[in-house]
């Protein structure tokens, strides 16, 4: 044993005094690797953004936002679906934030002793699953539940309420990793001075995990608005403007499925829609990030 | 939660109007009485008996029994390990956020039993403070720090706000420090800055008692120094419970101590008196091995 580690000992100042070279040109090679990867993946997202430039932009103008798609979409603009889209959003954020975070606030600062274990195994389990179900079947079940069971039909209350099933795991998981992160001390402080669970959360905790609610925000609401194949089954095909939240609407994603799948001369249409849908989670984002912000300074500095 | 019932209990055996009683001299000022002396009636403010404490059914702390005086510094000093913390949470009751945390034994502040289910814990918490280790000032300004627990407990008059956190501001020595940057985060404040400001807040809700768990160990000497200071000033107008490992300061500020010890793998109240007498004279031999440094 004694013997063994001296050896390994010797051979080790071997490797230090005379691999330098080898181990310069591993580094050099790594350094390279990881530039490659770093300048594809921003190749990439570029790519992506210029074909779209080129092939929408001569659709871009004020007109192509506000009218209404003419000629099955081939002429016209997206007025209608734009307004059908946020209003699919809405109905989704309307149920998600209260629901999850709720869930979230359940799971990271009530559940507790042996049933509340059990409570907090179920849910995350039943998180997980829902997360992994393919956007389809949210379809199927959306459109079994809400169209036909809950006699909604066709609406945009359908969709909006299916694609909150779809966006609850990932903002639950995210505000409650958020939650979870936040200093035990604030807790504990929190109570030594006498304040109750609720003043806790809303001055305290709730502030500190903003940054990390609003991430999860962001990404609920790009996986939402990416969503074609339950909003099919759920809101429904039709491009006129919404009169209620009980009419059908289309959403942006399933007007660029069909423009470019099932009209003939809808491609220029279909790329000026991805274009706009783009740009809609570009400013989504950074609207949040800074009413984020904003918030969290309100926070620290009021009035 | 807050029943009236419970609410007119707290009332009575809390002082009912807690800013008449700031106002009223304390009965329990001796004007200058040298420290380190009997510096108070000894008026029993917190009696404890037989107090036991486990997790999960481990016994960590067994059959404590030692009454605090009114308006005295009590240091508790000891090895780590040995419950001084347990001790210190079953006082305001913090035990309750730790599962399967029990307490047994009978505690009594100002002759009421705080250990009855039944009690309004948060109107305890507010009668007895309690200061951590490491400062934990909110991701607030320095201001809304103080301002929020005071709402949170009824106080919404504009002016009063003003005056009490002006006030105790004043009390810990921060005022002239930070008193035209009040609206600054007070995470932006140095970590002794941010201690004071814990007992700011703290001190903002008039409590009678201070629990403080080695409230300068994560500071450097300057600002340790400083908050020493500040806990020797607080005596006589609040009763003081202070855990420290430092001995030296142990001897400086307190008047009265409780060395506690491991034994058996139990956390175990040893010797408790005048802080002169203990570390003096003591009269148990594993105090006297502490004190002089032999062992712990």
């Amino acid at each position: 044993m004694h013997m063994s580690k001296q050896s390994l000992s010797i051979s080790d100042l071997n490797s230090f005094s005379g691999r330098s070279s080898t181990r310069l040109s591993g580094d050099v090679i790594l350094t390279a690797l990881v530039w490659v990867a770093a300048t594809l993946v921003v190749g990439m997202f570029l790519w992506l953004l210029g074909d779209l430039f080129f092939h929408g932009f001569n659709k871009l103008s004020l007109s192509f936002l506000t009218d209404a798609p003419q000629n099955s979409g081939r002429e016209g603009g997206i007025g209608t679906i734009l307004v059908s889209t946020l209003l699919i959003l809405g109905v989704a954020l309307l149920a998600t934030l209260p629901l999850g975070l709720g869930t979230a606030v359940y799971l990271s600062e009530f559940a507790g002793g042996k049933t509340g274990d059990k409570a907090k195994q179920l849910i995350r389990m039943s998180l997980n699953m829902l997360a992994g179900v393919p956007s389809i079947v949210f379809g199927l079940f959306g459109n079994a539940l809400f169209c036909i069971w809950l006699d909604m039909g066709f609406s945009i209350w359908s969709g909006g309420l299916t694609l909150a099933c779809m966006m609850l795991p990932l903002f639950i998981s995210t505000t409650e990793a958020g939650l979870s992160s936040v200093s035990n001390e604030w807790r504990q402080g929190a109570s030594a001075l006498g304040l109750s669970h609720a003043a806790a959360l809303w001055h305290v905790l709730l502030p500190a995990a903003a940054p990390a609610i609003t991430a999860g925000l962001m990404l609920s609401i790009g996986r939402a608005l990416a969503e074609t194949a339950a909003l099919i089954f759920t809101s429904g095909y039709v491009d006129r403007m919404p009169e209620s939240l009980a009419d059908s609407g289309r959403a942006l994603s399933v007007h660029i499925y069909d423009m470019s799948m099932n009209v003939t001369g809808g491609d220029e249409t279909a790329y000026g829609s991805a274009l706009i849908l783009i740009v809609m989670l570009v400013l989504i984002s950074s609207v949040a990030v800074s009413l984020t912000n904003r918030f969290l300074a309100q926070r620290i500095t009021p009035s | 939660m807050n029943t009236p019932t419970m609410n007119t209990m707290a009332k009575e055996i809390f002082g009912a109007d807690s800013t008449a009683a700031h106002e009223k001299t304390s009965p329990y000022t001796l004007g200058n009485v040298e420290q380190g002396e009997a510096c108070c009636i000894p008026v029993p403010h917190i009696q404890v008996e037989n107090l036991s404490v486990a997790y999960q059914g481990k016994t960590v702390l067994e059959n404590v029994s030692l009454d605090i005086n009114k308006g005295c510094i009590t240091a508790l000093i000891g090895p780590s390990g040995c419950g001084k913390t347990s001790f210190l949470s079953s006082l305001n009751r913090l035990t309750d956020l730790t599962l399967g945390c029990q307490v047994a034994g009978d505690i009594r502040i100002d002759g009421m039993d705080i250990t009855s289910p039944g009690l309004d814990v948060m109107a305890l918490r507010r009668k007895v403070g309690m200061i951590f280790q490491k400062p934990n000032p909110f991701p607030l300004s320095i201001r809304r720090n103080i301002e929020m627990p005071l709402r949170e407990h009824g106080i919404k008059n504009r002016r009063e706000l003003e005056q009490r956190i002006a006030r105790a501001l004043q009390d810990v020595g921060l005022w002239e420090e930070v008193s035209d940057r009040l609206d600054a985060p007070a995470m932006s404040l140095s970590g002794g800055q941010q201690q004071r400001l814990c007992i700011a807040r703290a001190l903002a809700l008039e409590p009678s008692i201070l629990l403080m768990d080695e409230p300068c160990s994560a500071l450097d000497p300057i600002a340790s120094a400083k908050v020493e200071a500040l806990i020797q000033s607080l005596c006589k107008r609040y009763t003081v419970v202070i855990v420290t490992h430092n001995l030296a300061q142990a001897k400086r500020v307190a008047n009265y101590a409780a060395f506690f010890w491991m034994s058996e793998r139990v956390g175990k109240l040893i010797e408790f008196g005048r802080c002169q007498s203990l570390f003096e004279s003591p009269s148990h031999e594993l105090t006297a091995a502490y004190v002089t440094g032999v062992s712990g």
